[in-house]
């Protein structure tokens, strides 16, 4: 009997507090806001705050001791010249598995989004999506393996008779060493696998949302295939492009653990901060470090702006 | 009358969906040519066929006079208003109109002037700049029509191009496709569901009905001669008229289209029953659609019929029957028109 007359109260509460946010949209946005923006704000921005503000601060050479005094001298040390290298060096493998992947990506989305139906899409999300599930240092060990000296990739070289063709591109300078493992053609290469399905999905979605109509009307106005994959389907799609290479090059520019297990000795960017703040101690370079990545997104958001990649959305 | 498209015997299936089945047609060169048809029954595959989007599982298609099995859409001197319109997002209202002239290499120069011409014939001139997303349906509606235009195709496919449009635009457009049509002698190829659409437009038009043609004829014949149980009652209201004893010839039997202007309803018993035939009911529903009034009668049988009455105002001989009322309604038996079973059921 309790019960029988409790529940109409309650309800009658629920439906009241319904009313009330409903004639009060604002509050209901702020109630619905407030916390992620909170999380947000205090401890994800907060914290990259804190951090940048360590990148105006100095180290004292021989005490090793932080001088909380703002100074632009810790930011003078970017420039030298073995800082600079690395700095350029992470942006171009960054750069090149962008490429690599744009181009590799493009077919497999187009495909998804254009030919594939039913099972075989299905098939497709789930190959492009699996090796996601597993961990991503498991993967990097196993490409290690492949990559290496006694790896399958020697080996199929080896008894395709082609092996010639891998010590030429072993020996190239900078990019060769020797073991695919210990090159950079390596770093390249795990790379390219490792963040190619951020590459495929945005491109994939991009795809997907124009219209079959549209790719009609251009045959339909006279453009061979080529010139409508060029002058419509590519200009459609590159806002996802863009989107893909949002996540390729500043994933790149910040990983520290592939460098570390396939590639040569030369340092990238996120191993450098690994090491400042770690083992070095040195937190005010670590966080100087750590702003390279976000003017370099900067530059290149503002240049993919001004390309007009965004003038599709 | 030169032949612009030739439909010989042609099949299109899709799995084991048939969407077209042995369609035979020919439009003539500079013809406005309507394709009437409820939602599903091949309209619009028969001008992707047209266009080149699709092959015909069956058959063949002729353009001018040649197959065009072999020509791909971006060969063929036909060019496409898309229900959706089509435009390209990304491009502003100049660049989408001047697109084909661009892919066929037409120089800066000449491109910039004919889609002026064309920007103003459409009457968008000084929106050129404005990307598709900033007009308005009508406008975009516009924009479709230049862009296949300025390509001085010899056949332009409409496919529903009016569909989106509200009514008083609708008709607006409707006169100006019409002149557009006149002054530019392009045959015109005209799909849509709408049957005062396709009447007061069309030149010729073809009744579609699951997958073929029911009637091809000019709108007058089709409206008063239908030929099918499909095309009397697709186009235009009809009363099918199955086995009435009154009023028919002797003998004459079958199933007879009664266009319900043509009956006469009056509310005194007719004296003369010579020419006429006459049959008593009650009026069951009164529409009243402003110009005119619809009557639904209800006759012996548990049938009923329709009448449309026009709305005389003072002119009216007889004052409006109101529901409840009991009725003669009678017809001249040459307004029967005998109608053959549609093949396709």
């Amino acid at each position: 009997m309790a019960t029988a007359i409790e529940l109409p109260t309650r309800q009658r509460l629920g439906r009241r507090i319904s009313t009330a946010l409903l004639l009060r949209p604002k509050l209901l946005l702020a109630l619905l806001l407030v916390p992620p923006l909170l999380w947000l704000g205090v401890v994800y921005l907060g914290s990259m705050f804190a951090l940048l503000i360590q990148s105006f601060f100095s180290i004292d050479e021989f005490t090793g001791m932080i001088q909380r005094t703002l100074t632009l001298r810790t930011y003078a040390e970017l420039l030298r010249p073995a800082h600079l290298d690395i700095i350029l060096r992470t942006a171009a493998m960054a750069a090149s598995v962008t490429l690599a992947a744009a181009a590799i990506a493009f077919p497999i989305a187009y495909f998804m989004a254009r030919y594939a139906t039913g099972r075989a899409k299905a098939v497709f999300y789930l190959a492009v999506m699996l090796p996601l599930w597993s961990s991503y240092l498991v993967r990097v060990y196993a490409w290690k393996l492949i990559l290496a000296k006694e790896g399958i990739i020697t080996w199929t070289a080896a008894e395709l008779g082609v092996e010639g063709w891998l010590e030429a591109l072993l020996s190239i300078p900078v990019i060769g060493g020797t073991a695919l493992s210990v090159s950079h053609v390596g770093t390249f290469t795990v790379f390219v696998y490792i963040w190619l399905p951020f590459m495929i999905l945005p491109i994939q979605a991009a795809l997907e949302r124009v219209p079959q109509s549209i790719i009609e009307a251009s045959a339909d106005l006279g453009a061979p295939p080529h010139r409508t994959f060029r002058n419509v389907i590519l200009p459609l799609a590159f806002p996802g492009v863009v989107a893909g290479s949002i996540f390729t090059f500043s994933l790149t520019l910040g990983d520290y653990i592939i460098p570390q297990i396939i590639g040569s000795s030369r340092l990238f960017l996120g191993q450098v901060v690994f090491v400042q703040q770690g083992t070095a101690g040195n937190i005010p370079l670590a966080a100087a470090f750590c702003v390279v990545p976000i003017v370099v997104m900067s530059i290149y958001l503002t240049v993919a702006k001004r390309l007009g990649a965004f003038d599709a959305l | 009358m030169d032949s612009a498209v030739r439909f010989r015997n042609v099949c299109l299936r899709y799995g084991k969906v048939v969407a077209l089945d042995g369609i035979d047609l020919e439009i003539g060169s500079g013809e406005f040519f309507g394709i009437l048809g409820p939602s599903g029954s091949g309209k619009t595959s028969c001008l992707r066929l047209i266009a080149g989007f699709d092959r015909p599982s069956d058959g063949a298609i002729e353009l001018h006079g040649r197959s065009a099995a072999s020509v791909p859409p971006y060969d063929r001197d036909v060019n496409t208003v898309f229900q959706d319109y089509a435009l390209f997002p990304h491009m502003t209202i100049e660049q989408n109109v001047g697109f084909g002239l661009m892919v066929k290499g037409v120089n800066r120069r000449e491109r910039r002037t004919r889609v002026g011409e064309m920007l103003e014939m459409v009457r968008l001139e000084g929106l050129g700049e404005r990307r598709p997303s900033q007009l308005s349906g009508g406008q975009r509606q516009r924009v479709a029509l230049a862009r296949a235009l300025v390509n001085r195709p010899s056949v332009l496919l409409l496919d529903e191009p009016l569909g989106a449009l509200d009514l008083k635009l609708r008709q607006q457009m409707q006169v100006e496709l019409r002149s557009l049509q006149r002054t530019l002698g392009i045959t015109f190829i005209f799909v849509t569901h709408d049957q005062g659409e396709a009447l007061s437009m069309s030149d010729r038009l073809a009744v579609f009905n699951r997958g073929r043609v029911e009637q091809v004829g000019t709108p007058r014949e089709i409206y008063e001669k239908p030929a099918t149980r499909f095309s009397a009652e697709f186009v235009g209201d009809s009363n099918i008229v199955e086995r009435l004893d009154a009023g028919l010839r002797s003998g004459e039997r079958g199933v007879f289209s009664l266009r319900p202007e043509k009956v006469h309803l009056s509310t005194r018993e007719p004296a003369a029953r010579e020419h006429a035939t006459s049959v008593a009911g009650e009026v069951a529903d009164v529409q009243f659609h402003g110009a005119s009034v619809r009557y639904v009668v209800d006759v012996p049988d548990g049938r009923s019929m329709t009448a449309v009455v026009g709305n005389l105002g003072s002119r009216a001989e007889q004052p409006a029957a109101e529901p409840g009322t009991r009725v003669w309604l009678n017809w001249s038996s040459d307004d029967l028109h005998r109608l053959r079973e549609s093949e396709s059921g």
